[in-house]
């Protein structure tokens, strides 16, 4: 399998990576080098074997429903590039 | 006396007897840092003055007689992916270059209870994406044993300011061999914790099911007593597991009578430098004529780690890193005329090719289409290194690699080639694919470079792992030299 250029880009958007001319060109190169690598696992024979996703096993976890101290509004914005009344500020989404 | 040169537990000592106190020890250690940080570069972020207030704070707890935690009064650097409230937190990226976390991580949170003094955040590569501290997106660390050489990575920081007295302990993750490669590259003590033993709530996530934060130290004892603190179940981490936290330093003997090692062939491969293999076999030697039983094993399966980490870590990244998109921390581009833009020009001026590269590989590894070839067959690959490992503990109490497959390597070597920086990890990844603890000390030198020695053990058993390692350093020297900076 190969990555084409468009593929790259593709990917690109779902990653919500604006790439440069430049870096599609490389990534579209190192990505195809790298994927050659993982051609490999094909070797194997994986029939029946249980995907693992954790070394442990993972459950949900549930806590009692009840209110405990959390980061104030003041907090929680203080990192924003831009803030307002406590809110994060962007760029307008909404038509209006 | 030189106090910075000093262990923890030595330090501890002279602070119970009065000799001196942690205003003295964390002033040496700052002096240090003084005197060496322009050549090493290891940390990202010091803070002197944090520093001496929380010393002069145990030292005033000491005087009235209370009693102090082993790590009280100590001075420790952490890896700056790990949040400290109030403390710049970059995790070497541009993106989150002014981040000031409004919470501390657990690891830091415990730490500070036990009144361990906070030194600063030490450099790592972007994300703890790497193994050279060369993707740091600020500048690299030098490798303390000499300074044209990488200090592995990602915990580079963390490694190089243990080994050139900057920092008494530091603490790192690992997510493939991050604590461990840079342990073995600067001649300290590195461990991961089995997963699950350290919470990692407020670690910033890379890959999660693999992420541990675990100790970089100056001996294994250290080692002991920074596990202990750690260590332990966390309501804030849901994959933190409740068991209850062994007393480590009970497992500091000096014994390895019938202790049975396994040595994987496979680790002594792929590509793994002569002088390495010489020098592991040694130090299984010296275990031998200590009482152990060695035996060479084959575990076939070890051939496919690389590429399985390969898809399932940036796989786990792509998905953690979607988080910065410049709208409620870090850098939000000057360029943003809409709110898609604005995430797009944000994630791409901030993070560096490295970052990048594997969230375009995790997110094509899991797009449509491509999941079940690449996602879901390194899934079961997985599987089957965890079937691997537990068949060899069936027989044996540890297994012994080589950490790394060379020394350090210069800076500026290996970054032209994407897979040939990759291969330094080549033994550390399938501890983390499995989950089990893991520690490397130094076993030898070639080329004036300290060479890496890895104890693997069974999930939850760090004692037997602590025990081994106890027991070499006990009967060799090699945790004596420093490097002379």
């Amino acid at each position: 399998m190969k990555l084409s250029r468009e593929d790259v880009e593709h990917t690109a958007l779902l990653a919500r990576l604006e790439l440069s001319e430049h870096e599609v060109e490389q990534l579209t190169d190192r990505l195809n080098q790298i994927m050659l690598h993982f051609e490999k696992l094909q070797q194997l024979d994986t029939d029946g074997v249980v995907p693992m996703s954790h070394s442990i096993p993972v459950e949900n976890v549930f806590r009692e429903d009840v209110a405990r101290p959390s980061l104030s509004p003041e907090a929680a914005v203080l990192n924003a590039p831009e803030q307002r009344d406590d809110y994060f500020v962007v760029p307008q989404v909404v038509e209006v | 006396m030189d106090l910075y040169k000093l262990t923890a537990h030595e330090l501890e000592a002279l602070m119970k007897a009065g000799t001196v106190n942690s205003r003295d020890v964390t002033q040496s250690v700052l002096d240090r840092i003084s005197s060496v940080e322009s050549q090493v570069s290891a940390y990202l972020t010091v803070t002197g003055e944090i520093a001496m207030d929380s010393a002069a704070a145990i030292d005033e707890r000491r005087s009235r007689g209370e009693e102090l935690s082993p790590l009280a009064g100590i001075p420790i650097g952490i890896k700056d992916n790990i949040c400290t409230e109030g403390t710049r937190t970059t995790c070497a990226s541009k993106i989150l270059h002014n981040f000031i976390p409004p919470y501390s991580a657990t690891v830091a949170r415990r730490l500070s209870d036990a009144g361990a003094v906070m030194l600063g955040k030490t450099n790592l590569d972007e994300f703890a994406m790497g193994s050279s501290t060369e993707n740091s997106a600020f500048y690299p660390t030098h490798n303390p044993w000499n300074l044209t050489k990488v200090p592995g990575g990602s915990s580079g920081g963390s490694a190089a300011a243990v080994a050139a007295d900057e920092a008494v302990i530091a603490l790192g993750s690992d997510t493939g061999g991050s604590i461990r490669q840079p342990a073995s590259f600067c001649g300290v003590v590195g461990m991961k914790p089995t997963y699950g033993r350290v919470s990692r709530y407020g670690l910033v996530a890379f890959a999660s099911s693999l992420d541990q934060i675990g100790p970089l130290s100056k001996d294994v004892t250290d080692c002991a007593t920074m596990l202990q603190v750690i260590c332990g179940k966390d309501p804030q981490d849901s994959t933190s597991v409740d068991i209850p936290v062994p007393n480590f330093s009970l497992a500091l003997k000096n014994d390895v009578q019938g202790l049975k090692i396994g040595v994987p062939k496979e680790f002594f491969a792929q590509g793994v430098r002569p002088e390495i293999c010489e020098s592991v076999w040694k130090a299984l030697d010296v275990l031998k004529s200590l009482g152990a039983e060695y035996r060479e094993i084959s575990m076939p399966v070890m051939e496919y780690t690389l590429p399985t980490y390969y898809i399932l870590a940036p796989s786990e990244a792509s998905s953690n890193l979607a988080r910065y998109d410049g709208v409620r921390y870090g850098l939000r581009s000057k360029h943003s005329p809409d709110v898609l833009k604005m995430f797009m020009r944000s994630r791409n001026e901030g993070f560096g090719d490295e970052v990048k590269q594997r969230i375009m590989i995790g997110t094509y590894a899991l797009s449509a289409g491509y999941y079940d070839a690449y996602y879901a067959k390194a899934q079961k690959v997985r599987s089957l290194v965890r079937q691997a490992y537990d068949e060899a503990f069936k027989e044996f109490d540890v297994l012994i690699s080589p950490t790394s497959p060379s020394v350090a390597f210069g800076i500026g070597e290996k970054s032209d080639d994407p897979f040939q920086m990759k291969l330094a990890d080549v033994c550390t990844i399938p501890v983390n694919l499995a989950g089990i603890p893991a520690l490397s000390m130094t076993c030898g030198y070639h080329d004036g470079l300290p060479i890496g020695l890895q104890i693997m053990g069974r999930s939850f058993d760090e004692e037997t792992v602590l025990r081994t390692a106890y027991t070499y350093e006990r009967n060799t020297e090699h945790h004596r030299n420093r490097p002379v900076l």
